[in-house]
């Protein structure tokens, strides 16, 4: 059965799209920082946090590939969907950089050159112990990378979706000798991906603080855009079987990503804490600072997103009967939700803002609001391309009979 | 008159089920199931109740995080403080961040423990304990589905619907 787009989704969609962009339209109008670099820095939360769950649920794809699971297969058009906001959200964080590369702002100090190599004309710009760093943060071994990583995501995002597309015609030998190369591809693509996803973080998001460094920054990023990839998927098929579609989706595959989101929401916190108590225990003034400016100017919004992301899955999601009830759930998925975008903004904010950051405001919310209603229609109009439930596949009959 | 009970075995997880399922509709009250393996949806059939496992599992845990708290208040801030880099060493509270590596893992030692023991000592399985199994077969490959004459007065006539599945053979025993 294909999926439609009911008529309220797509108003809904163009309604937030457009309340959104209001919004931020006079959130800039306020923003009287240097090279509107507010603007900027809530372009590029917005951007990465769903160009995040795209690459969450990609990754998550692969490894459902990489184990042969099997319980998944009834879902797996709703990957796909989240997936195809890949290459939307490169778009959007190729902008941002790209003007950060120009000179437009300085989200990332490091990328002026006086910075790096020191000028006679601006001797105050010349920082040492960023020029240490020069052999890794330059533009061009940068932009190296940054194409790297996107295109290594998008064509492993695209072959993916034309590989289980193609599956559906075929049958017998064929469909198993798919299967296997998918196993293979879904194998390969954890491994570039493990090294991407951390890489990728340093780049984007560390280097804005360009003198901090930690080693479990990678992790803790990778671990929060699962998590909101997993709540992404779980809401969808939520939507989905609300709306009377797959009707195969059963307790236990709902029961299974409620799991997913619970168990994902333990590794954040887990990678969250670790970070920040070896910091908070050694207490070295280089490392202490991104502390010191979160907890000392707003305690709130770092205390408040931990407390979200850790407690209230932990409390709420811990019972058996709460991940089998869908408006629970989703009570619970859209608060975990916020409370990741909320991580993405504490990552960001204070670092490219310092002292120019007082809270969030409309900016922030509508650029949210925005891209959400951008992401919606990007994915449920992938949603209405395929079959909902896959035609052929290895483990179909067993993720239909799925029991837990 | 003496008590009977029936044991009928059967070859494979899922023609237990479809039997069991029979059974019940007929208003059979089926004792146990005796398997290899736990069988995935039996429980609801044969109106097994939920297990209360989680819940205990929850309340080891509680336990462990409020003995490892109070535990470290004691050793390390009351009565004898310790000043460990320079941290606040006269406050739980300041101290925190310092306390939940092992307060996380005393919690899930002794949830984890207690879940385990708790599992034994209900299930009669501690080391040691007589087995209550009846059918040593249902250790390896077979199914055995265990009714009781207490339970269903027409015990013949249960065994009559019992042939009507397929059955790989029916034990009777008296007691």
């Amino acid at each position: 059965m294909n999926f439609s787009m009911s008529k309220r989704a797509r108003t809904i969609s163009m309604a937030l799209m457009v309340v959104g962009i209001a919004a931020a339209l006079i959130g800039i109008i306020g923003d009287h920082s240097e090279g509107h670099q507010h603007t900027w820095a809530a372009l590029f939360v917005n951007g990465f946090f769903f160009f995040g769950i795209a690459l969450g649920t990609l990754y998550f794809f692969a490894l459902q590939y990489a184990t042969e699971s099997a319980w998944s297969v009834m879902v797996k058009r709703v990957y796909e969907a989240v997936m195809s906001f890949l290459p939307v959200g490169a778009i959007i964080l190729l902008v941002v950089l790209l003007a950060g590369s120009l000179g437009i702002h300085h989200l990332w100090h490091w990328m002026d050159v006086n910075v790096r190599v020191p000028n006679e004309a601006d001797p105050h710009a010349f920082d040492p112990a960023i020029a240490e760093k020069s052999a890794f943060l330059n533009p061009v071994f940068f932009w190296v990378r940054t194409i790297v990583y996107l295109a290594t995501f998008i064509l492993f995002a695209r072959w993916f979706r034309r590989q289980s597309l193609e599956m559906d015609q075929r049958n017998g030998e064929q469909l198993v000798a798919s299967h296997l190369k998918n196993y293979r591809r879904g194998a390969l693509f954890l491994v570039f991906f493990a090294v991407f996803s951390s890489m990728m973080s340093w780049d984007w998001i560390m280097s804005i603080d360009a003198h901090w460094f930690s080693t479990l920054f990678g992790w803790y990023v990778f671990s929060g855009m699962w998590v909101s990839a997993m709540i992404t998927a779980l809401v969808l098929v939520l939507y989905l079987k609300r709306k009377g579609y797959l009707p195969q989706v059963n307790n236990s595959h709902i029961h299974d990503m409620g799991k997913w989101v619970f168990a994902i929401s333990f590794l954040w916190s887990y990678l969250w804490f670790s970070q920040f108590m070896l910091i908070w225990y050694s207490d070295i003034p280089e490392e202490v600072i991104y502390f010191q400016v979160r907890i000392n100017e707003h305690p709130w919004l770092l205390w408040g997103m931990f407390f979200i992301n850790f407690a209230v899955p932990m409390v709420l999601l811990m019972s058996r009967d709460a991940k089998r009830n869908p408006r629970f759930l989703i009570t619970v998925a859209t608060i975990i939700f916020i409370g990741h975008w909320l991580d993405v903004v504490q990552m960001v904010m204070p670092s490219a803002l310092g002292e120019h950051f007082h809270g969030i405001g409309a900016l922030e919310v509508g650029l949210l609001a925005a891209f959400l209603g951008l992401f919606i229609f990007v994915v449920l109009n992938t949603l209405t391309k395929a079959p909902l439930t896959p035609v052929h596949h290895p483990y179909l009959d067993e993720s239909i009979h799925h029991h837990t | 008159m003496a008590n009977k009970v029936v044991y009928a075995v059967y070859e494979d997880p899922d023609v237990l089920k479809d039997a069991a399922r029979k059974l019940v509709t007929a208003g059979v009250k089926v004792r146990d199931v005796f398997s290899p393996f736990p069988v995935h949806g039996l429980d609801p059939i044969i109106g097994i109740k939920r297990t209360r496992l989680g819940i205990v599992s929850f309340m080891f845990g509680l336990m462990g995080t409020s003995l490892a708290l109070l535990g470290m208040w004691y050793f390390m801030v009351h009565d004898w403080p310790m000043d460990i880099g320079g941290k606040p060493s006269f406050s739980l509270y300041q101290n925190l961040p310092a306390f939940i590596p092992v307060t996380f893992e005393f919690t899930v030692l002794c949830a984890a423990h207690g879940m385990a023991i708790t599992y034994l000592v209900r299930n009669k399985t501690l080391p040691g304990m007589p087995a209550r199994n009846p059918d040593p077969r249902s250790t390896d490959d077979k199914f055995v589905l265990e009714l009781r004459s207490e339970d269903n007065a027409d015990i013949d006539g249960v065994i009559g619907v019992l042939r009507e599945t397929p059955v790989f053979e029916i034990n009777e025993r008296q007691y």
